[in-house]
Formats: structure tokens, C-alpha cells, sequence
């Protein structure tokens, strides 16, 4: 049976914590592409909004739905939105989970779009879920990703993984 | 200085990359704008959540049950 789900890169942030988790020269040899990721950063609050690049570029349509166990808002950005984190007055050495699809990804023909679905954990007052459904208006291939925490430094422990899928 | 991680596809090589002086001011103007943005939400949130306790209450007040209230939203 075919391989059809590998993993590209893990990284994992060290002691020193990190502004932001890039990868450059993505493959293009996939038919889609799947970034999974468990982060914590530095704001000093208990949750932050996550961002992410592609080619280096921010900006795009996202439409956002987040809840926090009592009330559910929806939200339009102009910036690729990937979900929420856990932040620095949350509950000690939590993280959020996270994932990102990036179908189609390698075309050269079709504007980009992506999904993402993030929680937070916290034991404390609250905890959001947040799905977010973002177009990215650029027939270019994606060839490079960043993901970073809007307000404060990704924490030691944070990771994220690049996975590469193909339809056959 | 912030650093970044920047792994190459590639190779699957990481490397830790402290940000240019250009980086470091986008990221602060970039943060503050989110920051704002992200307030005023809340602010949205909170006025939205205060205007549906007072509806309710109101209704409450006009004598509908609170299972009544609830079938109203649903």
C-alpha cells in the first residue's frame, strides 16, 4: 500500500523561547499539506490568537467561529488567522492543539485556501474553541509556512509538525 | 533579540535566526493591532452577552418561564 501521510518537519521550541516556527522549501510533491501544532506563548493573559504566513504574506479573508463554553461569536479578518493559544496565565504547562489543512496546496492555478480548528486547555475560568475557514488570494504554490502567537513569544515545549499527503 | 526557528524542508535542517531590527517593528505594529482588534471584539462580546440578560430578563418580568425564554433562542 502506498505511503500517503509523511511527516516533512517537526520543531520543537527550546529554552529560549521563539518569536515564530518557519519552514521554507516545502515539497511540492504532495497533494496536500496538514501543520499540526501544540503551542504556548508568552502573552500575559491566558489566551492569545495565532497567526500564520504563507510566503511570507499575512494578509487574506478569514471567517472565525470561537466559543468558550457560554457564548459563540463569529468573526471576519483581514489576516490568516490559525485559531487560539494558551498564554501565560493559564493553567502551568498546557497547550493548545491545533491543526491546519492546506488542500490543493501545490497548485499554480487556484487561489489558497485552508481550514484550521484550535482548543485551549485550561482548568481555570475558561477555555475557547475556534475554527477558522481563510482564503488566501494567490495562485502562487505554497512554498513557505510561519506560525507564531500574535502577542507574545511561542514558550519552550511548544511544537509543530508539517505533515505532506498525497491522494494516492 | 527575539529569535525565530526556521526549519529547510529540504534538508530538515532548524536553525535559530534572531530577528532583523525590520522584523521586531512589524511584529510590534502587527501586535498592536491585534491587540486593538481583538479588544474591540471583546467589547462586541460582552455588549451582545449584557443585551441578551437584559432581554431575558425582561421577558422574565412579562412572565415567561425560563423554559419559554430558552425555546425563544432556539
Amino acid at each position: 500500500m502506498a505511503t500517503t501521510y509523511g511527516a516533512i518537519a517537526t520543531v520543537t521550541v527550546g529554552s529560549g523561547g521563539a518569536a515564530n516556527i518557519e519552514f521554507t522549501s516545502i515539497p511540492q510533491t504532495y497533494t496536500d499539506l496538514k501543520l499540526v501544532y501544540s503551542l504556548r506563548n508568552a502573552r500575559n493573559l491566558d489566551t492569545d490568537s495565532i497567526s500564520i504566513t504563507i510566503n511570507t504574506v499575512g494578509v487574506g479573508t478569514s471567517l472565525s467561529l470561537r466559543g468558550n463554553g457560554s457564548i459563540v461569536v463569529s468573526f471576519t479578518e483581514t489576516k490568516l488567522n490559525a485559531g487560539r493559544v494558551v498564554s501565560a496565565t493559564a493553567t502551568a504547562n498546557t497547550f493548545n492543539s491545533g491543526e491546519i489543512y492546506f488542500p490543493n496546496y501545490a497548485s499554480n492555478v487556484n487561489n489558497k485556501s485552508y481550514s484550521s480548528d484550535t482548543v485551549t486547555e485550561n482548568n481555570n475560568t475558561q477555555a475557547f474553541q475556534q475554527l477558522d475557514a481563510v482564503l488566501y488570494p494567490s495562485t502562487e504554490p505554497i512554498t513557505n509556512l510561519t506560525i507564531f502567537g500574535d502577542n507574545g513569544n511561542l514558550v519552550e515545549y511548544s511544537t509543530a509538525t508539517l505533515y505532506g499527503i498525497k491522494n494516492s | 533579540m527575539p529569535t525565530k526557528l526556521v526549519v529547510d524542508c529540504s534538508t530538515g535542517v532548524t536553525t535559530e535566526v534572531e530577528l532583523t531590527a525590520e522584523e521586531i517593528a512589524q511584529r510590534e505594529a502587527d501586535a498592536a493591532a491585534f491587540a486593538q482588534e481583538e479588544a474591540q471584539r471583546l467589547a462586541d462580546e460582552q455588549a451582545k452577552a449584557a443585551a441578551k440578560a437584559a432581554a431575558e430578563a425582561k421577558l422574565a418580568a412579562l412572565g415567561l418561564t425560563a423554559e419559554e425564554i430558552a425555546a425563544l433562542g432556539k
